[in-house]
């Protein structure tokens, strides 16, 4: 290879962070917290503000609880974008499953609340897979349409429970809300569950079929894959997880509503992008999309601290979130 | 030539089914004649726009999901001006709003090179953020001569609000189409590395094209805070919609196919079906559901029978 040894070194520098685009990510997420440590002398490293403690172990904290739940709907729009699709329903989805688990569990007890709410993730999942997999609908379109029904059947599923209470139970709101050595108890489901991701996509069948389909369908289909079978294996497991990161995310809030974790969807897609995955399929990381919903979570924190109006925060967010994605773009040299 | 007669094919099945549905209304409700007309026409007016603009960007090869955004940014800015100035040039001014704030969405994706679908997703933020800064609450006015112009039937049986958009997309669409930037329009959306090697601008045609898109916001905004007569800032529910009715109505996502009077048909089916299913009495949240299902039981539909189509 020594094409290496002539190229100019931005040009080599460019293709390696191509390659580990965690690396530049990780640098950026630190430059913005060395901004919030200047905006907010002490926030991140108490001594400075005459307190104990290098690094404040408890905004660490704080900043993985809020990341986490935004990480897990990260995963599903980071597999489903590795086929060129996207999981719209997912917000949708997670908000149903914490609202059917927090009513149904003063009814029928936890246990089956948690099952039941698992399924509607599953049902969902299901819906989008045969959709995008066997009818060949566009994903976006597909869970744009499933995500309009389950509000709907959420809708009227509430004028049936609308005497029932609700309850959260006891061990959500101890994974959600707990600490367990100043670092939140939600790392007890999401670390497994990474790793769990990590292996799906590195080391089986499964994960090289999903970037297969992504970077050529026609490829991968002549080589013999069924594409249907993986596409609706994919947004099922989509569906499942979106479930339970509204389960975590209800732990963490305490509360019901018929919207509860709806605004973190385009959130989570702003993190697979700015994580380096590619909406037209085959290129993608969730260690990426790990660090991007880190980055979201600080960018938050800082535009609060800045204490500007709702308006000018969203206006803030949206640019960011272009300002990187077209800066990651340039860097890599390509779509 | 095949392609033509399959494209006016989906349209004219589209116009028996509209006229179905009507026949099935006037069944239901044999009270239902020029006045429930005149307000469903009213009511599809915002949708129709936000179709409109959505259509020609899917055409381009695009799409843009901060249509609902720009329309709350045209609505509140048409409620701000209208309190001070009077209505011709808040109207005026309104209409450039849109068309620049499309041509910033197009620019924006020539420029960065990042999908559009990114792009105009981190958009939706900037300009629902946008909105909420023009107007934190609800409120402002809108000029009377708006007002009562939107509603009722100058001519006996033709809604006003029917002349409207007719009208609009008349102004705009029409001589366009048939133009060079038309053309172009088309080209681009169908093969963008053809058109590039035919000479076509491909980078302007986008950002015009967005441009459009942009302007069909400002006249849907125009019409929801007439409808209302005040401003509201946070987005409606239009982006689903208008997707959905751009599907329907035979424009093919990924672009180059299609026209903007199959969807424009295809809003006013969805808006008669929520009509059918009021007079039916059917709780309003079963209706969402019914309209969901609905929508991707048609793309479904849609999807297969291109897929059928291109594999002849």
């Amino acid at each position: 290879m020594n094409t290496a040894a002539t190229d100019p070194a931005l040009v080599r520098f460019g293709r390696y962070l191509r390659d580990n685009p965690v690396v530049p990510l990780l640098a950026f997420l630190l430059l913005l917290i060395v901004m919030l440590e200047i905006m907010r002398p002490g926030i991140v490293t108490p001594f400075r503000a005459g307190r104990d403690g290098l690094i404040s172990a408890f905004w660490v904290g704080n900043l993985i609880k809020f990341a986490i739940p935004l990480a897990m709907l990260a995963a599903c729009q980071v597999l489903t974008m590795l086929t060129a699709g996207i999981d719209l329903s997912a917000g949708i989805t997670a908000t149903v499953a914490a609202f059917v688990c927090a009513t149904l569990s003063s009814i029928w007890g936890v246990a089956p609340a948690v099952f039941v709410a698992l399924s509607t993730g599953l049902i969902v999942g299901l819906v989008n897979g045969i959709g995008v997999g066997l009818v060949r609908v566009h994903p976006l379109i597909m869970t744009l349409g499933t995500g309009l029904i389950a509000t709907g059947c959420l809708q009227v599923y509430q004028r049936l429970v609308i005497n029932a209470g609700s309850e959260i139970p006891a061990f959500l709101s101890w994974l959600g809300t707990g600490r367990t050595l100043s670092m939140p108890n939600g790392l007890f489901l999401f670390v497994p569950f990474a790793l769990f991701i990590f292996w799906l996509l590195r080391f089986t069948g499964f994960g090289r079929l999903l970037f297969a389909l992504g970077s050529n369908e026609n490829a991968a289909r002549l080589s013999g894959v069924r594409a249907w079978q993986v596409y609706v294996a994919l947004y099922v497991l989509s569906g499942l997880i979106a479930a339970m990161a509204g389960l975590l995310y209800l732990g963490m809030i305490r509360q019901t509503s018929l919207s509860l974790a709806n605004p973190l969807l385009l959130p989570s897609v702003a993190a697979a992008v700015i994580g380096g995955t590619s909406i037209f399929g085959g290129r993608g990381s969730f260690a990426g999309a790990i660090v991007g919903a880190l980055i979201i979570r600080v960018l938050d924190t800082m535009l609060t601290l800045m204490q500007m109006p709702e308006g000018a925060r969203t206006v803030l967010f949206g640019a960011v979130i272009l300002a990187v994605t077209a800066i990651y773009v340039r860097i890599t040299a390509s779509r | 030539m095949s392609d033509l007669i399959r494209k006016n094919a989906w349209v004219a099945g589209l116009v028996v089914l509209l006229a179905a549905l009507l026949a099935i209304t006037k069944i239901i409700q044999p009270s239902f004649g020029a006045s429930g007309l005149e307000s469903v026409a009213r009511a599809a007016l915002p949708f129709a726009f936000a179709t409109a603009g959505m259509a020609v960007v899917v055409i381009v090869g695009g799409i843009d999901l901060s249509v609902a955004s720009m329309m709350a940014v045209c609505a509140v800015t048409a409620a701000v001006l209208m309190e001070k100035i009077s209505g011709v040039p808040a109207v005026m001014i309104v209409l450039a709003l849109g068309l620049a704030m499309g041509l910033i969405n197009g620019a924006l994706i020539v420029v960065t090179r990042v999908p559009d679908i990114v792009v105009t997703l981190a958009m939706l933020f900037v300009w629902e953020g946008a909105a909420l800064l023009i107007l934190e609450t609800p409120g402002g006015s809108t000029s009377e001569w708006l007002q009562t112009g939107i509603r009722g039937s100058l001519v006996p049986g033709l809604p006003n609000a029917l002349v409207i958009i007719a009208a609009a997309v008349a102004l705009v669409w029409v001589p366009l189409r048939r133009s060079r930037l038309g053309i172009s329009i088309y080209a681009t959306g169908s093969n963008e590395r053809a058109a590039f090697r035919s000479g076509v601008d491909v980078g302007r045609t986008r950002i015009l094209a967005y441009g459009v898109c942009g302007m069909f916001c400002a006249f849907g905004g125009l019409s929801l805070a007439s409808l209302t007569g005040i401003g509201e800032p946070v987005p409606g529910p239009y982006l689903m919609a208008s997707v959905a009715a751009v599907v329907l109505g035979g424009v093919v996502l990924g672009g180059g196919r299609g026209g903007l009077l199959g969807p424009i048909i295809a809003v006013f089916i969805l808006r008669i079906v929520r009509t059918i299913l009021t007079l039916l009495a059917v709780d309003p949240n079963v209706t969402t559901i019914i309209e969901g299902t609905i929508m991707v039981c048609v793309v479904m539909l849609g999807t297969a029978l291109t897929l059928r189509g291109a594999r002849k």
